[in-house]
């Protein structure tokens, strides 16, 4: 029987269930990057302010979510964890936290790198006029260190999409997941199967990483212009 | 009324190691204008600081319409909406509109109302000839302009106790006048201020005391009128003939 292999991706429901794994994927990164960032903020926050034991506990938590690699991560969280303190979690509900305290550590740093570029000058007319600290942030610190955060954002929102990708490691039914099955399942009729699903895998994952990796050069650029005009 | 609306009394700061205000002593009368002179790093913006908390300070107590200061974020926060200050490099907040700089802290530290708020505002700015700017952000003005809306915005709060530093000394020299214009209106409304200048004929001008500041000591304290005539120390004497005056 002579077919092309580019069929294997219509044979069944093999389209629908790659993409349902891409919304798996997909929902996971939303989530965690909504919470990341949120939490990220105010972490970021918190590590300009004076207490030094707050700043240390922040800075170790910073180091220890990007030294020890995601995979790690992962594993830690799904298997060891639960074993020793006895909980049974759910494969995307660990995803989704794993990723969520990554991209909370990230953003922590971003922030924080945001905020002390703000001249020291604005702080204290802030102060000057009454405001408390959390008034300071709110409506100086952050509204003028925002631009300079919004690149680095979105460059660290396209590495949490492309690191779902390990999320197969541990056995969640995402789209690397349900691809490797379609693979398997099919390799009597497609021999060369592997090539049209990890193909259409890419161009998934391109899909949806390429516009925001576009977006984040062009607002850096305009603010580079912005900073020199 | 009380009599002295800010009292300081063995007020001592060092940075480190480095002593940069030796017990400093003096009150203010409401209503009065004090000039603080003194050579370049005698310690007269670390001092203009500490009074409205912006520096801590080692030792020394600060009163307040007789009332003791308590040293913490939390009165101070509530002190600076009754002092004032404005700064060399006006430090408008970029992010937001004449109009907004200005009704930051009436509307957000003092919860007053929009309506009544603004329309305060808008007085302002006719007193300072900005009305049509309202809307401007900062960046489109001029340097004058700029430090016009900073005085506005500490005035905005309805303090009872402006702090001056330098704010001429940033400008073009045609920008000047019409800032000292709006400081020297203030003293005719008898708003009580402490100015820190080198434009001497304007401190001469407006002075009805005037504290001469030399290595973070006060050497002279002394009625405007005396002091740019007969100075009572040699150091005083010598600064102004340093300033050609
Ligand atoms: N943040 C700081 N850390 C250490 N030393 C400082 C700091 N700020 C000021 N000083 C020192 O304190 C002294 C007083 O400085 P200050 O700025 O109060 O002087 P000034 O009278 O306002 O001078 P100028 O007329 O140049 O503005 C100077 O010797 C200065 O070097
Ligand atoms: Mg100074």
């Amino acid at each position: 029987m002579a077919h092309s292999g580019i069929n294997i991706l219509f044979e069944g429901r093999n389209l629908t269930r790659l993409l349902g794994g891409l919304w798996i994927s997909a929902k996971i990164a939303f989530i965690a990057i909504v919470l990341g960032i949120l939490l990220g903020i105010i972490l970021g926050m918190l590590r300009t302010l004076k207490n030094p034991l707050l700043r240390v506990i922040l800075r170790l938590y910073l180091e220890f979510f990007r030294i020890v690699p995601t995979v790690v991560l992962l594993f830690l969280f799904y298997y060891i964890l639960p074993q020793n303190f006895h909980i049974n979690l759910n494969a995307e509900v660990v995803a989704t936290l794993v990723f969520t305290l990554w991209v909370a550590a990230e953003m922590s740093d971003i922030v924080r790198s945001g905020l002390i570029s703000v001249p020291r000058h604005q702080v204290d007319a802030g102060k000057a006029i009454g405001l408390t600290t959390p008034q300071l942030y709110r409506y100086v610190l952050l509204p003028q260190s925002i631009q300079l955060m919004i690149p680095a954002t979105i460059n660290l929102t396209t590495r949490v999409i492309k690191t779902t990708s390990l999320l197969l490691l541990i056995s969640v039914m995402d789209v690397i997941n349900v691809g490797q099955q379609i693979i398997e399942a099919n390799n009597q009729h497609y021999q060369n199967g592997a090539f049209w699903i990890y193909g259409f895998i890419f161009i998934l994952y391109f899909i949806l990483c390429y516009p925001l990796s576009v977006w984040a050069r062009y607002i850096e650029r305009k603010e580079k212009l912005r900073n020199n005009g | 009324m009380v009599d002295t609306l800010l009292k300081v009394e063995h007020l001592n700061k060092a940075y480190g190691t480095k002593q940069v205000l030796h017990d400093i002593n003096f009150s203010v009368t409401p209503g009065s204008v004090t000039v603080l002179l003194g050579p370049s790093g005698s310690g007269k913006s670390t001092l203009i600081r500490c009074l409205n908390g912006l520096e801590e300070f080692q030792s020394g107590q600060l009163s307040f319409e007789d009332q003791p200061i308590k040293p913490t974020p939390k009165t101070w926060q509530q002190l600076r909406q009754k002092i004032g200050m404005v700064f060399q490099s006006y430090d408008l907040f970029p992010n937001l509109t004449v109009i907004d700089n200005i009704l930051l802290g009436p509307l957000k530290v003092q919860k007053r109302s929009k309506t009544e708020a603004l329309k305060q505002a808008t007085q302002l700015l006719k007193e300072v000839d900005l009305t049509d700017y309202a809307d401007a952000f900062p960046r489109q003005l001029s340097g004058g302009q700029k430090q016009r809306i900073a005085i506005v915005r500490a005035l905005a709060l309805n303090p009872e106790f402006m702090l001056f530093d330098e704010v001429t000394a940033s400008l073009d020299p045609e920008m000047v006048r019409g800032v000292l214009e709006v400081m020297l209106n203030l003293a005719k409304r008898k708003m009580t201020m402490l100015v820190v200048t080198h434009e001497m004929n304007f401190a001469q001008q407006i002075a009805d005391n005037v504290l001469f500041l030399e290595d973070g000591a006060i050497l002279e304290q002394t009625p405007g009128k005396q002091f740019f005539t007969q100075p009572q120390t040699d150091r005083a004497r010598e600064f102004l003939d340093s300033m050609a005056f």
